[in-house]
């Protein structure tokens, strides 16, 4: 499978999961695991440009797809992706966790809808849980990416 | 003092490793250690009868398997953290369970081997078996006591606090109205994102414990792991890195495996690592919340509570670590911002079979305004007048402060409130909620609350300008999110004269600063925040007396700007404090940096040795601040709710907040404080309910049915701030942490009572509750 644009073997495990591969065995820990149950969304990934849980995967079943991971949206000292950068300007996040989840989805979101209507944010957001935020700033990050993103 | 950085919507500095995916969570670090898993127990109630661990110790990849009888404090209570005199049958678990489990997720056993899914395969084959036995599961069940959660507490009672303030029963019998109301308030939990971990390595070498822990409090657990491993304090480094969310649970200590995982790492020599799951955090990380509350009201014609007498029972759980804090705090908060003359509260602390109690964002406040906001409803529908009028009526007035409840607070002192506005708040509200709008089932919901916060002992910190003229500071408490190393940085900054950026916070790292309590109780702001302030004064005072030396003038005359120590009316005449960070140090040794400038045959002669009698070398100074009583924050919430008369879904129209935190140091932190905070009251309020069964299981230990609000339950929240600044503190400051959550039940319950006409005396509610209590009607 590729992951950020890197060739990696399948893990030999078979029962291991996609997110435990890549935190624990690719090192990845940006991509976090707050439920294990698929409902969190803090473990989401693209998967061929696709956001996707990465812990309702097996990591075998990743074999000959590509991933992303929220490491991969802007190389070490690069500017931050304009989502990253629309979170950061708009007080997106508080503790952090949920995240990198959040940045991909809204990532796999404007890929799809680039200039997204207010429904459309609101139901890009809404499989993925923060804490923290009350989601307010969330909805400001992504009108902000579109934005960044012209 | 220029306040260049205090007030500013500083944007975060912490941000960009997190949006890269660099955050560092205890799960992220330590590849190649030991994982674990615990056995837990199925049973709410029951005696063990035996354990069986020899399959699992013999299964291939299995490093050992902990039960009681293998631990050398196995047989050892954990602590009481907060003992009271009322608390007089406090009790608490042991590390692993061997006789009585008292909870469903008590752990039993705790394995440590190669990876977690192996230790998960050898939980498997432990054999336990249960003898089960009555279970009390509700605080009704427990008062009744037909069955014992614990032997040899007679009644399940904990602790009994009765306090009087006034003359109650005179009050009530001479009261032109009385009214007897019951709530009912059920458990929360907090659910962070990220749940618990632990992860450490021990130095056999040095002998030192390195323990990277999820908590709010390393500074505590190193305190506890350096007595129950017989270490010098100095031996044992405990980190809170970054830490995803804790509103309170993660306050708690000592659960288990904060003990199990360092001693695994001490036994087997090697790192060893434990990350809960989110299925065993539901059970074995401490709620909150269950309350039932018996008031009786007196009140005369124009809707002034003459007094109010409320008798409540607390829901504390199998076990009492953290003492009676909970019900202490709803005693002390019930009468909220107003006048109640006579008020008697008597609180029963209560055991049940079920995970234990202990603080979680609002900490027994929630209940205490819920309580007291229906009550005036119930006043404002029995005497037919408007319920924003009733609530004016009974604020306390603004030249009413410092305000003595007469009533004991949660550190000993008495509640006495330091500073606020109350009907400005309430005015404010009610201007931004604006008219109702048109249509069928809308409802308003109101409340006014305060919040005792910024509670003691103390914290301190560390500040340092290092010879680049970049400045480093610390303090023991973490941030689970509360951007401290951006709101301290401005502290900092302005009393220093550099760039925000230029200052570095490390918070929550006791190998960077061992002393302090941690963070709870909305209490960063205050009592860090503070000693941050006080640091960084002395070592602002400290450069410029050495700069004063250099320059050759009055240190009175000096102030600190634009990285630079200069004469007030002369900028020119300066040096820079870098600069002076490398005169702090009188040297032999040059070691680059520009350091040459402080060897001896460099910097200017003064008379007497390089080190004066009573000065300390670097450009450094560690303060502290402990406050002499908790600040006061204060706000109103309104809402307009619509509820469909059939689905009962409901759709949260408006929602405004009136907040006071005293001076505010960051506006856009703060409001992330306050929406979020909102958010999470909304989910307690209709959506997150704890649904354990008559056998104390919990039925929906899963987000698929304990339901956090996604972003499509939480509506667009308006807030505005006024300040009353703390006159109890040199940055004027107060909490804020919790303040958006407080006073939501209270506002919801109202709003869908209004907009149902039905009667609203319990949190959570939910569409079946509301169909049911719509049903019900007589």
């Amino acid at each position: 499978m590729k992951v950020n644009e890197v060739e990696y073997p399948a893990p030999a495990d078979a029962r291991r999961l996609l997110s435990d591969h890549l935190r624990h065995d690719l090192g990845l820990t940006g991509t976090h695991v707050g439920c294990e149950h698929g409902v969190c969304g803090c473990c989401t990934v693209l998967l061929d440009g696709n956001p996707v849980r990465s812990c309702l995967m097996l990591a075998v079943q990743a074999e000959g797809h590509e991933l992303t991971t929220v490491e991969g949206l802007a190389r070490s000292g690069a500017p931050l992706h304009p989502v990253q950068q629309a979170f950061h300007e708009t007080h997106g996040l508080q503790c952090g966790f949920c995240t990198p989840g959040f940045v991909m989805s809204v990532v796999g979101l404007l890929a799809q809808h680039p200039q997204p209507t207010a429904q459309q944010i609101e139901e890009g957001i809404a499989g993925n849980l923060c804490r923290c935020t009350g989601y307010a700033s969330i909805r400001r990050a992504v009108t902000r990416a579109v934005e960044l993103s012209k | 003092m220029t306040t260049r950085w205090f007030g500013a919507p500083v944007q975060r500095v912490e941000d960009d490793r997190l949006l890269r995916g660099r955050g560092r969570f205890t799960d992220d670090i330590g590849e190649g250690a030991l994982e674990c898993c615990f056995v837990r127990s199925p049973h709410a109630h029951a005696r063990i009868t035996s354990i069986d661990v020899n399959e699992a110790r013999a299964m291939p990849g299995v490093a050992a398997v902990y039960t009681a009888a293998d631990l050398p404090f196995g047989g050892l209570d954990l602590p009481l953290l907060i003992p009271h005199p009322n608390l007089t049958h406090g009790r608490t678990q042991r590390c692993l369970a061997s006789e009585i489990v008292r909870y469903a997720g008590e752990a039993v056993a705790f394995i440590v081997a190669e990876s977690r899914y192996l230790a998960e395969d050898a939980a498997d084959l432990v054999q336990v078996e249960y003898e089960p036995l009555p279970v009390v599961i509700t605080p009704e069940a427990a008062a009744r006591a037909e069955h014992l959660v614990h032997d040899d507490v007679p009644g399940n009672v904990a602790a009994e606090m009765v306090q009087e303030v006034g003359d109650v029963d005179e009050a009530l019998a001479e009261a032109p109205h009385r009214k007897r109301l019951r709530y009912r308030y059920e458990r929360g939990a907090a659910s962070p994102m990220e749940g618990r971990a632990v992860w450490a390595r021990w130095s056999d070498a040095d002998r030192k414990l390195t323990v990277y822990d999820s908590t709010q409090s390393p500074t505590s657990i190193r305190g506890g792991l350096a007595v129950l491993f017989g270490l010098p304090e100095s031996n044992v480094e405990v980190i809170a890195p970054d830490v995803g969310g804790g509103f309170g649970p993660k306050i708690m200590l000592f659960y288990p495996d904060e003990l199990l995982v360092p001693y695994g790492a001490m036994q087997l020599g090697r790192p060893v690592k434990w990350t809960e799951d989110r299925q065993e955090h539901f059970t074995a990380v401490n709620q909150e919340r269950g309350q039932v509350h018996e008031v009786e009201v007196g009140f005369d014609d124009e809707g002034r509570v003459l007094a109010l007498d409320d008798d409540f029972i607390h829901d504390g759980g199998a076990y009492t670590p953290y003492g009676i804090i909970l019900p202490i705090i709803t005693a002390a908060q019930v009468p909220g911002p107003y006048r109640i003359a006579n008020y008697r509260v008597r609180f029963r602390d209560l055991y049940t079979n079920a995970t234990p109690t202990s603080p979680y964002r609002g900490a027994g406040r929630p209940h205490a305004c819920f309580v007291m906001e229906r009550t005036l409803d119930a006043i404002a529908s029995e005497l037919g007048i408007d319920r924003i009028e009733v609530r004016r009526r009974n604020l306390i007035k603004q030249d009413q402060f410092p305000y003595d409840v007469g009533v004991a607070w949660q550190d000993g002192n008495a509640v006495v409130y330091d500073s606020g506005d109350y009907p400005a708040l309430l005015e404010r509200a009610v201007a931004m909620l604006g008219p109702k709008p048109n249509g069928d089932n809308i409802g308003m919901g109101i409340g006014v609350y305060v919040e005792g916060t910024g509670v003691g002992p103390y914290e301190g910190a560390h500040v340092q300008v290092l010879v680049s003229g970049k400045v480093v500071a610390a303090t023991g408490i973490p941030s689970q999110g509360q951007a401290h190393a951006t709101v301290w940085a401005q502290v900092v900054a302005d009393e220093l004269g550099v760039d925000v950026k230029d200052v570095e916070i490390t918070s929550g790292d006791t190998r960077r600063f061992p002393w302090g309590v941690g963070t709870f109780a909305s209490r960063g702001a205050v009592t860090a925040g503070n000693a941050m302030h006080v640091a960084a004064r002395m070592v602002a005072g400290k450069a410029k007396q050495i700069a004063a030396d250099h320059l050759e003038a009055n240190p009175a005359d000096l102030e600190l700007a634009g990285g630079r120590v200069r004469v007030k009316g002369s900028p020119d005449r300066g040096i820079p404090l870098a600069a002076v960070a490398v005169l702090s140090n009188p040297m032999r040794y040059a070691f680059g940096g520009g350091t040459e400038a402080a060897t001896q045959f460099a910097s200017k002669a003064r008379p007497g040795p390089p080190l004066h009698e009573g000065e300390q070398p670097g450009l450094e100074a560690t303060g502290y601040y402990s406050p002499p009583g908790s600040t006061w924050a204060s706000g109103c919430h309104a809402a307009y709710v619509r509820v469909d008369p059939k689905t009962f879904r409901l759709e949260i129209l408006k929602y405004v907040v009136v907040h006071d935190c005293g001076r505010v140091i960051n506006p856009l932190v703060l409001q992330g404080q306050i929406e979020g905070g909102v958010a999470q009251g909304i989910g307690g309020a209709f959506y997150e309910r704890l649904a354990y069964d008559s056998d104390g299981q919990l039925r929906n230990a899963s987000f698929m049915e304990f339901l956090i609000p996604y972003a499509t339950e939480i509506p667009p929240i308006e807030i505005d701030h006024i300040e009353t600044p703390s006159p109890l503190n040199p940055l004027g400051v107060k909490g804020a942490g919790e303040a958006g959550v407080i006073p939501v039940g209270a506002v919801i319950g109202s709003a869908i009572a209004d907009a149902l006409g039905v009667p609203v005396a319990e949190m959570p509610l939910s569409p079946l509750k509301l169909y049911e209590l719509a049903t019900s009607r007589p």
